[in-house]
This record gives C-alpha cells, structure tokens and sequence, in this order.
C-alpha cells in the first residue's frame, strides 16, 4: 500500500509528496512490531534506492514468511533526488540538519517533523546513505557512542562489513538518527558506496542483511543468507585519516577494502599542466582502506580515505 | 596600513587560494573586523572595502590610537564570490560551519584554523554575516547568548537594535560563537541586504563600528553618536508565516510600525493571480525582518516583528 506521510503545496501547481510502501502481513494480528527503510535524505545518495525496491521484491515474493510491518520511505529529499541537489533545493539546507523539525516551523523544519512522527515506535529504523559523490564507502554502520548499548547488537545483524562506533557531537545532535534514537527509537545510520551511483553488490549485502535482521526480531520467517561479521571499531585511534597534502588529481593504485602494509602506496596525486607528480599517497600504517576518495580533484586537505589499523581488523585482515 | 597574507593554499588551475588582511596600528590585537565568508556575502565584502578605505585615511591622518592594532579581512573566501557559489567550490561546505577549524583536516576546516589562530587572538571580533533566509533586515549588532556576551558593549555601536540569539546546536561551528568561546567579545553585525550594495545601510553599519572603535580609545572619530539601541531576544520577537505557496506581494516595508491587524501581505495564486491569503500583523510591532524573494512557500517566516511596548 502506498501512502502519503505528509505534503505541501509549492508556488506553481505542484504538491510536494513523502510518500511509503506499507507492507503487512497476510494475516494481521494487531500487535506486530515495525521495521521502517529509510534513504534518500541526501538527494545525491542513491545507494538506498536500490535496497528499498530490491527488499520489496523479495518481501512480495514471500509475503506468506512476513510476520511485522514493512514501511520503505525510498525519498525522504524527493526535490532533492530529482534535481541532483544533495541538500533541499532553494533553501541550501543539509536536511539532516533539522531535525527533529518543527510542526509550527517553515515548510523543511515542518516535514522533518512529520517525518519522524511516522518513524516514531518503529521497532528498528535503518537510515541508508552513499557517503557522497567524494567518497566511496565499505557498507559500514556509523553508531554514535550514546547510544552504543542498544544499535550495536542490532547493527550486528545486518550483515555489514564495519561498525564504527563514534563520539558525541553536538551538531549530530540535529540528524534523524540522533532525534530518534534520543527518544526510544532504535536507528542505524548505513554508510554505503558512493553518491550519484548504485553499487548492486552492496545492496544485494544490505537487503540480505536487513531481511537477517527483521528475522532476528522476528518480523520475517524462514531462510535467510548468512550474514558477514562485522569489524567493530570503538577506538578513535583504530582510524586514521589520510588527507591531501596539495591540491591536485587523485589517482588510485589500490582497491576499495584492500590489506595494505605500512609504506605501500594508495595512490598519486598530479598535476595534468606539467606532467609532474606533486604527492605519493601511502599509507602511514598497517591498516584495510575502508573509504577511498572517487572524485580524482583534491584541495589541499580533501579526504583520501580511511585506514582501519590492522589491529582493530581482527580475523578479517588477510595477508596477501 | 599593512597588507597581509593570513593563509594561503595553492590552487591547481587557479590563482592560489589567499585570505588577505589589512593591518592597521602596532601593538596589542584590538579589532578584527571579517566580511565576505560566504559567495554571495557582496554587501559585506562592500562594507569592509569602505572600512579598509577609511582606516588608511584616518592612520595616514594620525587618527588611530597607539599601542593598538586592527585587523580587516574583507574576504575569507575569494574563491566562492569569484565562482558565485555560496560555498566552497569543491564540497559545497560553509567555512562558517567549521569553526575553530582543525589544522590536519578537510580543506575548509583547516582554513577555518588558519584563519582563527589569527584572529583567534584579538579582544573584540566584528563579522558582517548574513541570514540563511533571503531577505531584508532592520541593521543591527547580534550576540550569541553564550553566558561570555556584553550587551552594555554591543550597545556602543548606536544600532537601532542588538539581538541576543539563543544558541542553536548548530551555532557551535560558527565564528561568532567560537570567538567568544575563546574569549573575544564577538559581534555580528547585519546590514539590510546581503547579494547585492547597500550604500545608506553600509553606511550606518560603518559609522556604527568607527563610533565603537572610538567609544574603545582605539581611534579619534566623530560622528553622531546613533541610536540608543534596542535590545531584542530572537525568541521574543513575533514570526508572521505564510499558509499558503505563491507569489509574495508585500504592502509594507522593513522598519515600518505596524498596528495589530494590520495587512502586511498578501500571497497571490501563482496563476490566477488571486488572493489566497492575507498575512495580518498579529501585534503592535516594527518590521524587524521580511522575505526577499517574490515568491514563497507555504509556511514560510516571511516577517519577523520587534513587539512594541506601551
Ligand atoms: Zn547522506
């Protein structure tokens, strides 16, 4: 069943839509838990686009094993997703910025606000996101370590790769995932590959990983795909940052998610005008390259990628 | 006067990135004064080229007091005006949402800390800033209410008002709060528009900052002295919203006093032209703030109104 959460009318004869695809059991018992999907708060991430259609499916497919709710918000920025606006056009605002909203707010701090009102209760929320077009990203969930206790055994279940459990910030204190998980509402904010692209494997990982889960709270019955163990990072300095010492192109050496030793090199950075090369990215330490930077123009200081140091990779690091 | 490079990056096809400041007296770090962070900040790059201007005059006259220096950035990112982009041309990330900036990290960040290890160091910091709403502003000085600001201070600038703005989560990464987290007495200062040059309200916001630097012992200036400025709270002044999307018709103008009841726009249908809806003043009050854009969407704080008291 689709259904509309909330709309609004905008100056020239259109309605702005958030809309959901309502999933329920054959046989309702009345009491059923609610898992809820949600993606697309960041018009450029389309990662999520693909899990929301692709657990669909399958969910369709077997809908006699469905024992719980299944709300999929695929376009929480729907403005934004069709004009490749990663923010909320015309107002240049980061919609994961203003939450929880507003009822009595201006017309985002409004929808926020119906928005997390439909999200509220549910038993679990995955807020799926693609980095940026900057970066590509292993499918990771990020944790703030508030609420370490209750998302890490859940996040456990959904097969990613990585968990990264973080300190608290005060601007995060505005998302969605911060506004519900301060108010009861369990949220896992998924990182997966990269803005303004579908990576299928990832998705094909998450939806396998999001139905393993939904049996685990048992909201789905019957077989699913054994899911990855996940690296769990709660250490800051498990992480080490690799930013551009000089503006320039970026080219990579090295795989997404690769083994790399102390000294090996991750990529170049050039200068196209006088053939040169200007830095030899390496990497400082031991460690598997879980972000790696997609789009080759860097300022000095732009975001190369990350290395989780082979210390904290456990039994997932493989030596070569 | 001195020109001064606070931090440079290179660029790889364009010009090398600089933030340049202008150094007025010798000795200990009195003012500094930042405009443009923001490509579309035009009215306050405008208002710092007048300041730079004036200054040079007045320390070539023997106006400036010594011992005391003032520091004028009138750009912070020449990059984003030169492009037209609001922010940052790579990542599209605000320099005034990364202060105090970290040395080692993305591009913004660390010229948000090149930039703040300057000015981090003086007494009394001035920022031309601007609204994140389109839109026209009655001019005045604005504080954070960090428990560190002075209103008796901001009062010295004779603005018509100081606005005391409750901080925001969101504040935290800003300039003005970081100054005075890191204990300058930081002021915000916004004249009526932003995109495009306001000579009168330039003017008035100048004056208001020679008649400050003055009332400081920091230099010989005299002008008339303005307003005895009326301090607002953000939070007690009254938002007139749309209920409706179209086309914004306004019938009043910014600073105009307005009576309970009182028409103060009307949302036409885009179409049809129509009224659909007529926005009526719910207090006595003074147009404070007024959306700037000829049309609106729904729910919109399109007025801001400064209650009158009787
Ligand atoms: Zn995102």
């Amino acid at each position: 069943m689709i259904e509309t959460v909330t709309s609004i009318a905008l100056p020239a004869d259109e309605t702005l839509f958030i809309r959901r695809h309502r999933i329920e059991p054959e046989k309702k018992s009345g009491s059923e838990k609610r898992i809820s999907i949600v993606t697309g708060i960041h018009g450029d991430e389309l990662e999520g686009q693909y899990v929301c259609c692709e657990l669909a499916r399958r969910i369709m497919q077997k809908r006699e094993n469905l024992r719980g709710i299944v709300d999929i918000y695929p376009a929480l920025n729907p403005l934004g997703i069709d004009s490749i606006t990663r923010g909320i056009p015309a107002f240049d605002l980061d919609m994961n910025r203003l939450f929880p909203g507003c009822q009595d707010g201006n017309m985002t701090e409004y929808l926020a606000s119906r928005v997390v009102q439909a999200l509220a209760g549910s038993a679990v929320v995955l807020d799926i996101h693609a980095s940026n077009i900057f970066l590509t990203e292993i499918p990771q969930i990020r944790v703030n370590e508030l609420h370490e206790r209750e998302l890490v055994p859940l996040a456990k279940e959904t097969g990613v790769d990585f968990i990264w459990v973080h300190g608290a910030n005060t601007v995060l204190e505005s998302t969605l995932a911060y506004s519900l998980n301060s108010t009861g509402t369990p949220t896992l904010v998924v990182e997966m590959g990269v803005g303004m692209r579908i990576t299928k494997s990832y998705g094909e990982q998450l939806v396998d990983g999001i139905l393993h889960l939904m049996n685990r709270l048992g909201l789905w019955e019957g077989e699913t795909a054994a899911v990855r163990r996940p690296i769990i990072s709660k250490d800051p300095d498990d992480v080490v940052y690799l930013n551009a010492a000089t503006g320039g192109i970026f080219v990579p050496d090295v795989k997404h998610w690769e083994c790399l030793h102390k000294g090996e090199k991750i990529g170049q950075i050039i200068d196209p005008l006088t053939g040169t090369v200007l830095n030899e990215v390496i990497a400082p330490v031991d460690g598997i390259l879980f972000t790696i930077r997609e789009y080759p123009v860097v300022d000095e200081g732009s975001l190369i990628g990350r290395l989780l140091c082979k210390k904290a990779c456990g039994d997932r690091w493989e030596e070569k | 006067m001195k020109k001064v490079i606070i931090y440079e990056i290179k660029g790889l096809y364009r010009d090398h990135f600089r933030v340049t400041g202008y150094e007025f007296g010798e000795g200990k770090e009195a003012v500094c004064i930042v405009g443009s962070m923001r490509g579309n900040e035009v009215q306050q790059l405008y208002c710092c080229a007048r300041i730079v201007r004036k200054l040079k005059q007045m320390e070539e006259a023997g106006k400036l007091a010594a011992g005391y220096k003032i520091l004028v950035i009138p750009c912070v990112n020449p990059y984003s005006v030169n492009t037209q982009k609001r922010f940052w041309p790579v990542d599209n990330t605000d320099i005034n949402r990364m202060f105090p900036g970290y040395r080692l990290g993305e591009t913004t960040q660390r010229i948000a800390d090149g930039v703040f290890q300057v000015i981090s160091k003086y007494r009394f910091g001035i920022q031309f800033t601007s609204f994140y709403m389109p839109g026209e502003f009655m001019p005045h000085v604005r504080m954070m209410s960090t428990g560190f600001e002075d209103q008796e201070l901001a009062k010295q600038f004779g603005m018509p008002y100081v606005v005391l703005r409750q901080v925001r989560p969101y504040d935290t990464t800003t300039l003005n709060y970081n100054w005075q987290i890191w204990e300058t007495q930081a002021f915000s200062m916004y004249t009526t528009v932003t995109t495009r040059v306001d000579k009168k309200s330039a003017g008035e916001a100048i004056r208001g900052i020679l008649t400050f630097l003055n009332k400081q012992g920091i230099l010989d200036y005299h002008g008339h002295d303005g307003y005895h400025s009326c301090v607002v709270r953000d939070v007690d002044m009254v938002s007139v919203r749309t209920g409706k999307a179209g086309l914004f018709d306004p019938l009043v103008e910014v600073g105009a006093e307005v009576e309970q009841g009182q028409v103060l726009a009307r949302i036409l249908d885009a179409y049809e032209g129509e009224v659909m809806e007529e926005l009526r003043a719910p207090v006595d009050g003074i147009v404070f703030f007024m959306h700037g854009e000829p049309l609106t969407y729904s729910n919109t704080a399109v007025f801001k109104l400064v209650v009158r008291e009787e």
